[in-house]
């Protein structure tokens, strides 16, 4: 599994191609810029050459258009407020068991020996082939979807947990010890913030996978509401502008949570108390 | 305790926890709390995956899916590693792609399925699309930072002993690069195998471990599911261990890039 390895899972690419120095902002833009106009250009000459069907192949006007008609009467928010609430809520259930249960290996033997062997068996199964069987267990909708989603990140968040808290220097813990510190002390004091960049990575890469699979699960899952049963239900009628539009939205989300959410998360907290460089 | 003692009682332990986990799953299963087709017990998932190896139609299943994956993750590998390269060595290059890369990985590759499904068709080229989509992305970024990571002092000591194109890119960058570009291939095949079964749940046609799972719910056989489950979570853990562990013992091992751990 990814521990905090050299190039981890990344969710969105490393470096925003940082400018050189002396470049001025224009240029950055200009620079970054410059590529969506190339490929949109081809798109649209492509759309417009007729080589495909219109209604399967439709010029970026087109998409725009649905786009706006989506997002003024309200719909496109909804969708997507559905897909984040479920991610959000699946996510935390994961994060809170996770975090406790891959702290609590990390710290007894007892527990270690038990759960460690029942997570390397499900850690490699890929957690969409689990779907059909929760839909089956559970019915359709919201609660095997959140459930699912849960399940999946849970495996990243545990194992990364354990090996940050059996990575936390001994020297350190004896050392607080030495100084008299208690149990409750020393973990809140030293254990939990020495494992801690392990505890982020873990949760970015839960968070990653959920995100990979939850648009996935959507669309078989029959939701009444979100992203991915957008795209999905936009198939029975052909409405490829539609799920184009639905596209851009999931990937303006996914790079929205790694840019806002873990990034600052981690300068707050991590990056703050010394344990890694920004 | 000593070492030895300690790391017998941890297999005792672990042994204990699968077994009681087994015997629990059991337990729930015969209690008949949960109607027994949601439900099998353990038997009836081993006579299952037992039937349908012997009629041939698991290892089929998992033929179909294996040989999707791997064209996904060829076609990845060949489009992500001169990429990566390209990327690493080239400014022009660099500054092209990596805002379109940082747009469209946040994208699940699944979320591609139903617009696929429309260009394509059910079946092959949907399926192999979306692995390929979902295994370009950590192949190209490995390479990049991989490329990007070489040593610059062995690229000057190769250029002054007179390495020239062609011999310093294939005898230092590419070796230099290889840790980075073993774990992209690795990273790669982990998303291709979720690609693969949730694309095949969505866009399969009539083969594939993703299908038959999915195909095993209308008809509430949740013993197949539960053996299709099995040869998944086997075949995906077979190739972690020892696919890329020979791998990487034929390459970057021997060429000194990488120990492996003490043990």
């Amino acid at each position: 599994m990814a521990e905090s390895g050299s190039t981890a899972d990344f969710l969105v690419a490393p470096a925003a191609l940082p400018g050189r120095p002396g470049e001025s902002r224009w240029r950055l833009f200009a620079r970054t810029a410059f590529p969506f106009l190339v490929v949109g250009a081809i798109w649209e000459s492509v759309a417009r050459a007729g080589a495909f069907p219109r209604k399967l192949f439709p010029t970026l006007e087109d998409i725009a258009a649905s786009f706006w008609r989506l997002a003024a009467d309200g719909i496109m928010l909804h969708h997507a407020f559905d897909t984040v609430l479920r991610l959000l809520a699946g996510f935390a259930l994961a994060a809170a068991v996770g975090v406790a249960v891959g702290v609590a290996m990390g710290r007894w033997r007892r527990a270690e020996d038990v759960l460690l062997p029942l997570v390397s068996i499900g850690a490699p199964i890929p957690g969409i082939a689990y779907t059909p069987l929760f839909l089956l267990w559970f019915g359709l909708g919201n609660l095997p979807t959140v459930l699912l989603v849960a399940f999946v990140s849970a495996f990243p968040i545990v194992i990364n947990s354990w090996s940050g808290v059996k990575a936390v220097k001994e020297i350190w813990v004896r050392a607080a010890q030495a100084m008299g510190a208690d149990d409750r002390r020393l973990f809140q004091k030293v254990i939990l913030p020495g494992a801690l960049p392990y505890i982020f990575t873990g949760l970015r890469l839960g968070l990653a996978q959920a995100w990979r699979i939850l648009v996935a699960v959507e669309m078989l899952a029959a939701v009444p509401w979100g992203l991915g049963w957008l795209i999905f239900g936009a198939r029975e009628f052909l409405d490829t502008d539609v799920m184009l539009a639905g596209i851009v939205v999931i990937g303006a989300i996914g790079l929205a949570l790694e840019k806002l959410v873990f990034e600052r998360l981690e300068r707050y907290t991590v990056v703050r108390w010394g344990m890694m460089k920004s | 305790m000593s070492d030895a003692a300690a790391r017998k009682r941890s297999w005792r332990r672990a042994a204990a926890a699968l077994v009681l986990v087994a015997a629990g799953y059991e337990a729930l299963a015969r209690s008949g709390v949960f109607p027994a087709v949601l439900l099998p017990p353990l038997p009836t998932i081993a006579r299952t995956l037992a039937a349908m190896t012997a009629d041939g139609s698991l290892p089929r299943h998992a033929l179909y899916t294996l040989e999707r994956v791997l064209a996904g993750l060829g076609l990845a590998v060949a489009v992500g590693l001169p990429l990566g390269i390209l990327m690493a060595r080239f400014r022009a290059a660099e500054h092209f792609l990596m805002p379109l890369v940082s747009v469209l990985m946040p994208i699940p590759s699944l979320a591609w399925v139903p617009l696929f499904i429309l260009w394509f068709g059910l079946g092959n080229v949907t399926t192999v699309l979306v692995v390929f989509y979902a295994a370009t992305f950590p192949m190209l970024l490995n390479t990049w930072s991989g490329v990007r990571a070489v040593n610059p002092l062995w690229l000057r000591a190769a250029g002054s002993m007179g390495a020239r194109g062609r011999a310093l890119f294939w005898k230092v960058m590419v070796p230099g690069a290889s840790p980075f570009i073993l774990t992209g291939v690795r990273q790669a095949f982990l998303r291709a195998w979720i690609a693969v079964v949730g694309a095949e749940m969505l866009a399969g046609s009539d083969w594939g471990l993703g299908w038959v799972i999915f195909d095993a719910k209308e008809f509430l056989n949740a013993d197949v599911m539960m053996a299709s489950l099995v040869v998944i979570g086997a075949i995906g853990f077979l190739f972690e261990r020892l696919v890329f562990g020979s791998l990487e013992r034929a390459t970057v091992m021997r060429w000194g890039m990488v120990r492996a751990a003490k043990a």
